[in-house]
């Protein structure tokens, strides 16, 4: 097994059309560096979009659409709020956002963690699936928009619903789980009723769904220097489908 | 009034476009730089097949009159609208409205502005009050004179708009030397309808403009619904639907801003049901009264009248907008980083909530 030993770069992205500011990133990759700081990042696209392995990325301003789109491995950490689309089917690795995010976080997302501190926009985690041990894990630290995890098949989403701007607003939008036939959303606190999609109930997490909380808020609180038992001091409830096929009869009754 | 010919028979518009607006509420001018600089920011949003801005506050030795801008393919567009226009209306001052030579903007129609006020003749529409005499005005002109189109009507404010990415619309139009208390501006992608000058956004009558993000699927039925109403379209884009609906609820009808928003993006009826007595017969009687008038279909829209800007979103949120502050300023864009690229500095950043408004009042 190869050792890898980091090597750092700072790359300025002012005034840098997002084509030749990825060209570069690889570019750079190629060459062997691995710690990137990417500074005054304003609207590029793609920031670390498919790229594979060990790599770190910090993010200073306010990162395009589709960040790590399809990226297996890397980390990138924002300083920022961040838009739409970020961690778009994802494989593997880590985003953290310091700030919100927009619409479609983590759409079709397959493994890996994403991490926002604050609200999130509409259709964050829609069409999440897992397999085996990859199980992609979103964490919102503030609240969501409409259809958080439709259509989900797999993976965690867990919403704190702490750190938001919204501070009239339910801890998230309407059709919270609609069409859900896999994976688990958690709700701290309790789970907004009205807002769930048909076929979905929510219960108080047990034993090993509190395991699984508290293994994910502290690696988040870590990521994002939060306190983890702040985090942990309130129940936790789980939204699942009543049923394990809950669409089987849909369209080829048995 | 009579149906436009083949009525039935309507051009779409699909989008994946950009928008950005900020106003001053304070009535503080900002340099046309700004719009610019953001719109350039989201540059990929569009495809170049048009790009446009409105301005408010651009023409205050005018303000009392109706400014208009008309776009002609050709000298007898030019002549044919303008007889017309000294028909119905005393014409004040009239110039071809100043444009740089730019590569990238080529074919442009002549483009010319009038400041005028109805004139006092007896006419078929004499009868009507100024504002819907001048709106007669801008539909006689577009439904019956070839290849011209008033795409500009409002007092102290005005469109620019074309074929080509914002940022070059902007050099045409020499933009940069306008100051504005409200601006809004637009990056188009469409893929329905062609990329024309007339068709590109903002859509405006009278003092109302609207930029729009998406796609109105219930174009149809709106369009049929102003037809009734003597609203007529003539620019094969789906956003002017939203240009004379804003005019006849708000102007005519004399709705709120915000009823007009939930004429556009209505309740759910499941929400409705769950609404307390005098909500729920609100609701109910806008949704019943004004149901060929709803937007379906994905939407972002900023519309803007001399006092005020408004930010709406479809009631599923199919297309992303932001709002943030800064000071006197609030802005209004499809991307944030658009807003950091003329304002690095936000005091607050937000998303509205779907089918909610977010209104701006200018004061004064």
């Amino acid at each position: 097994m190869t050792t890898t030993k980091s090597k750092k770069i700072t790359l300025n992205a002012k005034g840098i059309y997002y084509k030749q500011f990825n060209e570069l990133i690889r570019q750079k990759v190629a060459e062997g560096y691995t710690d990137f700081m990417l500074e005054n990042v304003n609207g590029q696209r793609y920031i670390g979009t498919a790229l594979d392995g060990n790599l770190t990325f910090e993010v200073h301003g306010v990162p395009g659409q589709d960040m790590g789109a399809f990226m297996r491995g890397p980390s990138i950490y924002v300083r920022a709020n961040a838009q739409d689309g970020i961690g778009n089917t994802m494989d593997d690795g880590k985003i953290i956002v310091d700030g919100l995010a927009g619409d479609v976080v983590g759409y079709a997302m397959r493994g890996g963690n994403i991490y926002i501190k604050g609200d999130v926009g509409y259709r964050v985690g829609i069409h999440m699936k897992a397999y085996m041990d990859h199980q992609p894990v979103i964490v919102v630290g503030g609240k969501a928009g409409d259809f958080l995890g439709e259509y989900m098949a797999g993976g965690i989403i867990l919403l704190l619903g702490m750190f938001s701007g919204k501070p009239d607003a339910p801890i998230s939008g309407r059709s919270l789980g609609t069409g859900m036939h896999g994976g688990v959303i958690y709700v701290r606190g309790k789970a907004p009723i009205d807002q769930l999609g048909p076929g979905l109930h929510a219960q108080p997490a047990d034993g090993t769904d509190m395991e699984a909380i508290e293994r994910i808020v502290n690696d988040y609180a870590k990521e994002l220097d939060l306190d983890a038992n702040e985090i942990l001091s309130e129940g936790f409830e789980k939204i699942r489908p009543f049923s394990h096929r809950p669409y089987g009869n849909m369209y080829v009754p048995s | 009034m009579k149906a436009p010919e083949k009525y039935y028979d309507f051009d779409k518009d699909i989008s994946g476009c950009g928008i950005f607006g900020v106003a001053s509420t304070e009535r503080n001018l900002i340099s046309g730089d700004m719009p610019i600089a953001a719109m350039a920011c989201m540059h990929d949003r569009g495809n170049g097949l048009g790009g446009g801005f409105a301005a408010y506050g651009i023409y205050p030795e005018h303000a009392d009159e109706y400014a208009f801008h008309i776009m002609c393919d050709d000298k007898a567009g030019v002549d044919a609208s303008e007889e017309i226009l000294r028909n119905y209306c005393i014409v004040h001052q009239y110039e071809p409205i100043p444009t740089r030579k730019t590569l990238a903007i080529t074919n442009a129609p002549i483009v010319n502005r009038y400041f005028v006020t109805p004139n006092n003749d007896q006419n078929e529409f004499s009868h009507l009050g100024e504002e819907d005499y001048i709106v007669a005005v801008v539909m006689k002109i577009n439904t019956s004179v070839s290849g011209a189109f008033v795409f500009s009507s409002g007092k102290n404010m005005g469109a620019f708009k074309g074929v080509g990415f914002p940022e070059d619309i902007a050099e045409f139009f020499r933009l940069d030397e306008y100051k504005a208390y409200i601006w809004t501006g637009h990056n188009r992608f469409p893929t329905n309808t062609p990329g024309w000058w007339a068709g590109a956004h903002p859509f405006t009558i009278l003092n109302w403009s609207i930029v729009h993000n998406g796609e109105i699927s219930s174009y149809g039925i709106n369009r049929r619904y102003l037809c009734e109403h003597d609203y007529l379209c003539a620019l094969m884009t789906d956003t002017e639907v939203v240009a004379y609906e804003l005019d006849l609820f708000i102007r005519k009808h004399g709705l709120s801003w915000e009823m007009a928003a939930k004429i556009f993006a209505p309740p759910f009826w499941d929400e409705i049901e769950r609404m307390d007595k005098d909500d729920k017969e609100l609701y109910t009687a806008l949704r019943t009264t004004y149901g060929p008038a709803m937007l379906n279909g994905p939407f972002a829209i900023l519309v803007a009248d001399n006092n005020r800007l408004m930010g709406l979103n479809d009631r599923i949120k199919l297309r992303p907008l932001l709002v943030a502050e800064k000071d006197d300023m609030v802005f209004m864009s499809s991307e944030e980083s658009s807003i950091r690229e003329v304002c690095p500095e936000l005091d607050k950043v937000w998303m509205p909530k779907a089918g909610e408004p977010v209104i701006v009042d200018i004061k004064g």
